[in-house]
């Protein structure tokens, strides 16, 4: 044991795997978290995408090889003194930990749809977000869905967007929205699914194929237009408006569900923590890496490492490669200064 | 030479290399946001004019990217400058602008 600690503000996907792998490199964590349990957004979420593995067993599997860590619940990160890459770390309930190098893992914030009013969300009886349906799955319990005969899923809510500010394409939402849209195809097998999109972004393996499944087995309908508008009509259908781009029309459709597919943005958090940490946020909120090839783990601030979506939209699989680098960067940023 | 009374049909491709940018040169250097569309549709889905009309802002600045001046200011000539498309447009492109520009410089004897 080296005896060395890392502190990991985090206790998300990210937070979690680099924990595993920094104990059996021989160091001991310590997780701050600011929700009452680990987990993140995994907790949120029912199946993943392409294989339809539960997000629980993959969770449970994380906890179980980061539980040698030292946890915090309920607790931020108020202050750091960083005395040469030495670093004492107050805590929201007064707990001051000492680490010897910090990992950032705070992720994303899921766009709120509210936001975006034109779609509705909060103001019609049928329009829901992914991760509403995730917790429907769950559940099995929501009194938006009632055996919906047609259903549509907008992609790029608040991605992609100038006008919530957010560039960024989420990634996952693509893949997410074909997901669930054969999910919800099993669940009702009357139903008739629509996915609104601007660009159709399979771009790991296995996502063709679920997309070529949801084509060609649940007969889901892919319609090239950004929903302009969305509205309710006397018999609570929700109503919606796109261009068909592909035949140069306007088009209208009445439906009973609405899923909207919300996006990643920066964690609300960063602009307290960063000026904390002295780490930069780029121009889109997310946090500056130093150098994106070969690896984006490394801060402006020596000692400081970061990991996961903290540093923009990531898969789970990707996010949990990133954090298995970030303990590796770790590791070797400890032993040189050991032998430095 | 004998005439046998057919004729040759002018080509419906679009010719990429003699395509007549003239009009959407002088349009994307006063107004570069031309450039930024990602064909998302949100602008004609919004527009108060195209249930009813041909206007579309969309293929009107596709159109005139390919060197088809004369059928993007046909889609444009409807427009009442409601404002809708430059509220809707996901890139925040300047569409009252672009409209302005193109139906203006179109009277442009050069480049007819």
């Amino acid at each position: 044991m080296s005896g060395k600690s890392v502190l990991i503000i985090g206790g998300g996907a990210a937070g979690l795997e680099s924990a595993a792998q920094l104990i059996s490199l021989g160091y001991k964590p310590v997780i701050v978290e600011k929700e009452e349990s680990l987990g993140g957004n995994i907790k949120n979420w029912d199946r993943l995408f392409p294989d339809g593995i539960e997000a629980k067993a993959v969770l449970d599997g994380l906890l179980k090889r980061s539980s040698f860590s030292d946890i915090y619940l309920n607790s931020n990160v108020i202050e750091v003194k960083n005395s040469n890459s030495n670093f004492t770390v107050t805590l929201s309930n007064n707990n001051v930990v000492k680490a010897d190098s910090i990992l950032i893992t705070t992720g994303f914030d899921v766009f709120k749809a509210e936001r975006k009013e034109e779609y509705g969300y909060g103001i019609y009886d049928h329009v829901i977000t992914n991760v509403d349906l995730e917790k429907f799955f769950l559940s099995k319990h929501d009194e938006r869905i009632n055996s919906p005969k047609k259903i549509g899923f907008v992609h790029c809510v608040g991605s992609r967007d100038e006008k919530i500010c957010n560039r960024n394409c989420s990634k996952v939402c693509c893949v997410t929205a074909v997901k669930q849209a054969i999910e919800l195809k099993e669940m009702f097998p009357d139903s008739q699914a629509y996915c609104f999109y601007m660009d159709l972004r399979m771009f790991n393996r296995g996502f063709e194929d679920i997309y070529l499944e949801a084509q060609s087995q649940h007969g889901v309908r892919f319609i090239r237009g950004r929903v302009s508008e969305v509205s309710e009509d006397i018999d609570k259908k929700v109503v919606v408006k796109c261009e068909d781009t592909l035949s140069s029309k306007p088009m209208k459709i009445k439906l009973d569900l609405l899923v909207l597919m919300s996006g990643m943005l920066n964690n609300s958090s960063s602009t307290q923590l960063s000026p904390v940490l002295g780490v930069k946020l780029a121009e889109d909120g997310f946090y500056k890496c130093e150098e994106t090839i070969p690896g984006g783990n490394k801060t402006n601030v020596n000692g400081v490492f970061i990991a996961g979506t903290a540093t923009g939209p990531k898969t789970l699989p990707e996010t949990i490669n990133d954090a298995r680098s970030a303990a590796i960067e770790i590791h070797n940023y400890l032993n040189s200064t050991i032998n430095g | 030479m004998a005439d046998f009374g057919f004729s040759l049909h002018p080509s419906s491709s679009i010719d990429l290399d003699n395509a007549d940018k003239r009009l959407y040169k002088i349009v994307s250097e006063l107004e570069p946001d031309i450039k930024k569309c990602i064909a998302c549709g949100s602008c004609t889905a919004s527009c108060s004019a195209s249930n009813l009309t041909k206007v579309s802002f969309r293929q009107a600045i596709l159109k005139l990217d390919r060197g088809l001046s004369e059928e993007a200011v046909m889609l444009l000539k409807g427009c009442m400058l409601c404002g809708k498309c430059t509220m809707t447009c996901p890139r925040g492109i300047n569409t009252r602008n672009i409209i302005n520009l193109i139906l203006r410089y179109s009277d442009n004897k050069k480049i007819k």
